[in-house]
């Protein structure tokens, strides 16, 4: 059997080189599938087609497998982030304190509804499955960052800040 | 690394610690730090150095009440200081050695003197970035002792002994678990820690792997020799960033002192741990779900048996804990399976820990023996329900455990009593709500999270979520009948008895416990179109017939 070579880098970005760096470091097994995709959505933000494709086939997984997986877990992303990203968290203890609202009244404000991305770009509105922090209830996530105790004023002031930036 | 290197380095730790007059800890878990504890460590030991003062400046994990972040803890005094920002720092730092500052101080006797800390024994206490922290504090003593002193049956034998069941929800015996991979037959074993905290409202794991990571390492490794393992995973998720970066430090040190790798204490035993990230499926922390994540395919769970104990990870012999499991290891195999054994209930030995939150004053994490009563927890050590609000419910295991009304309160906290009304004990999420609660909604919301869940694979799961949730939105929107319950009641049992995995088999908990304790709200629903909480947007009261 000839040995198996992997495909050519998918252009000149440098992010490739890393994605290829965490499958080369598994050795290119399959079961790095997981893994590589996780790299390459911290380093492109999200997974496009040709991401997918050239994982599945360095990692010698068939492609519909490759889609399945990224399908089936939420943290996936198959569409790119706005500049900016509000996450409201809605874990049972956010709930109870209100996230729903929170979450009604990001909706009404931007114009879009969870997991969609403002028309210019510019803002994601997200829900997260708890992220831990229920000590600080209700919690949203603000670029990434963790935000306790969050009034509907304060979200608000934040939205209208991204928009003016 | 021998026992005796150990104690030198223990030593040589301690020391350095003698030299200061004082120290101060600042909490840095993840409640803490998003009110900005790291700068307030950076302006407290700028002032330590500008006031002159011979204190030591320590980074803590969590300290348990996030609610009251950032948290500041003096030593040897034991002052507690609560919401400390930056601009404190000064005058905590001036005050160190004179009268603590009243304004800051936070005094939760009753809080802190009912809980008894096993797992969280080092959490708020040592650096969980420094190894040499955690061996100061006995660690890494219970592995070099196993290796040197006991047989792996012995370790086993410990395990059993102390009466410790899977902290992870299901109660299965952890000693016997270990026994039966132990027996099973393979070149090659895994040992797998189950850190995919899926349970919204729960942070226990988060809170011991950022807080105390070389514990859990401890664990695995101890459970590896045990079974006869070489190999480990942590399998955490993606929405823990600094759980993650702090085990993947703490592996690497773990690694540089010779604990974990080849040879570890000069012995033939073997062993080395690689962190899984999971991707967000409340599903991989069913077991075999996990084994297929690890192995980069579809969250789904198999029938079982096969069991993992015999076939797992890459169908080879393969023990799962969860991380609370793994972290009570060490002090039993230090102190003795005994010793575990005289703490807690009759079938339900040690601690548990508990995430406190909803609508209870004092949220954050806490440390109980096993068998004390939910009214103690909730009403002493969570200091009630805030706001002169009354309390409703206490909804304990996540989404697969049920909500219990104040009159089953006085019960002890234990896997079978729990179990017998209705809830389970799960990885421990307890969640308080009051009035402002609906309960027709809160079952809603329940099955909701089940219904996205659910994999797929099994039908009575994918299905009858999916009707639970319609038929229960039918009925928070005023249009459900008295037919309605009958139906929900039979398509819980179906769900229950037929589903594949625990996801399935547990989903009606919330929707049954509701139904059997707050069975009242629901026919309020229907019959008057009326949602006492004032949750649910029900049709105009007139379209009822007088």
């Amino acid at each position: 059997m000839p040995a198996f070579t992997p495909p050519p880098l998918p252009s000149d970005d440098k992010r490739w080189k890393i994605v290829n760096g965490t499958m080369r470091k598994n050795g290119f097994a399959r079961h790095a599938l997981i893994e590589t995709l996780h790299t390459v959505q911290s380093s492109f933000g999200y997974l496009d087609d040709d991401a997918i494709r050239f994982v599945a086939q360095s990692l010698r997984v068939p492609l519909s497998q490759a889609y399945g997986v990224v399908t089936f877990y939420h943290y996936f992303s198959l569409k790119p982030p706005g500049k900016h990203t509000m996450t409201i968290c809605t874990g049972t203890a956010c709930y109870i304190k209100g996230t729903d609202k929170l979450l009604a009244s990001a909706e009404k404000h931007l114009g879009i509804s969870q997991g969609q991305t403002t028309q210019d770009g510019n803002i994601s509105l997200a829900a997260a499955r708890c992220v831990g922090a229920c000590g600080r209830a209700p919690v949203v996530l603000t670029d990434g960052e963790l935000v306790g105790q969050m009034t509907n004023e304060h979200m608000i002031e934040q939205l209208e800040r991204w928009a003016v930036a | 690394m021998t026992i005796e290197e150990l104690d030198q380095i223990a030593e040589a730790t301690r020391a350095e610690y003698a030299k200061y007059d004082q120290e101060i800890n600042v909490c840095m878990g993840t409640g803490c730090l998003s009110q900005h504890s790291d700068q307030l460590k950076d302006a407290l030991a700028k002032q330590v150095e500008a006031q002159g003062k011979n204190v030591f400046v320590r980074r803590t994990g969590c300290m348990g009440l996030c609610a009251a972040g950032p948290l500041v803890l003096v030593d040897p005094d034991e002052i507690l200081y609560q919401q400390a920002h930056e601009k404190h720092a000064e005058a905590i730092v001036k005050s160190l050695g004179g009268e603590p500052i009243k304004e800051l101080q936070c005094d939760l006797r009753e809080h802190f003197d009912q809980q008894v800390h096993v797992v969280l024994e080092n959490s708020g206490v040592i650096d969980p970035e420094k190894i040499d922290d955690y061996i100061a504090h006995d660690g890494y003593r219970a592995l070099l002792t196993a290796l040197s002193d006991m047989t792996p049956n012995g370790v086993i034998r410990q395990v059993t002994e102390s009466g410790l069941r899977g902290r992870g929800g299901g109660g299965y015996p952890t000693g016997l678990k270990w026994g039966t991979v132990a027996k099973a037959t393979g070149d090659i074993k895994y040992v797998i820690c189950n850190g995919d905290e899926g349970d919204p409202g729960a942070f226990m794991d988060r809170s011991v792997l950022e807080s105390d990571p070389q514990r859990v390492i401890e664990g695995m490794a101890i459970a590896a020799y045990a079974v006869g393992a070489s190999r480990g995973y942590i399998y955490v998720r993606a929405e823990y960033p600094l759980a993650v970066a702090r085990l993947q430090a703490s592996l690497r040190d773990a690694r540089r002192r010779g604990l974990l790798g080849n040879n570890i204490g000069n012995t033939p035993f073997s062993f080395d741990v690689e962190i899984r990230l999971g991707a967000g499926a409340f599903v991989c922390g069913e077991e075999t779900a996990l084994i297929a994540s690890i192995e980069g395919r579809r969250g789904m769970p198999k029938p079982r048996p096969p069991y993992p104990a015999v076939s797992g990870l890459w169908g080879k012999p393969t023990l799962i804990n969860n991380v609370e499991t793994f972290a009570n290891i060490a002090p039993i195999i230090r102190k003795g399976g005994k010793w575990f054994a005289g703490m807690g209930s009759d079938r339900s030995k040690g601690t548990k820990v508990f995430a406190l939150t909803g609508k209870i004053t004092n949220t954050g994490l806490v440390e109980v023996p096993m068998g004390i009563s939910l009214r103690q927890i909730i009403e002493v050590i969570g200091g009630g329900v805030p706001d002169g609000h009354k309390f409703k419910a206490v909804q304990t295991g996540g989404p697969s455990g049920g909500c219990l009304p104040e009159s089953m309160l006085d019960i002890g906290v234990s896997y079978d009593a729990l179990l017998k009304v209705g809830s389970i004990m799960g990885s421990g999420g307890m969640i308080v709500m009051d009035d402002t609660s609906c309960m027709v909604n809160v079952a809603k919301f329940f099955i909701e999270f089940c219904m996205t869940e659910s994999c797929g694979k099994c039908i009575p799961c994918r299905a009858g979520t999916a009707q639970l949730h319609a038929l229960l939105s039918k009925i928070c929107a005023g249009n459900g009948t008295m037919e309605d319950l009958e139906l929900i009641e039979d398509l819980c049992d179906t769900v229950k008895n037929s589903s594949l995995c625990g996801l399935g088999q547990t989903a009606p908990n919330p929707v049954l416990s509701t139904l059997k304790y707050f069975r009242n709200e629901y026919i309020d629903h229907i019959l008057h179109k009326r949602c006492t909480a004032g949750v649910c947007n029900m049709k105009a009261e007139e379209e009822v017939p007088a």
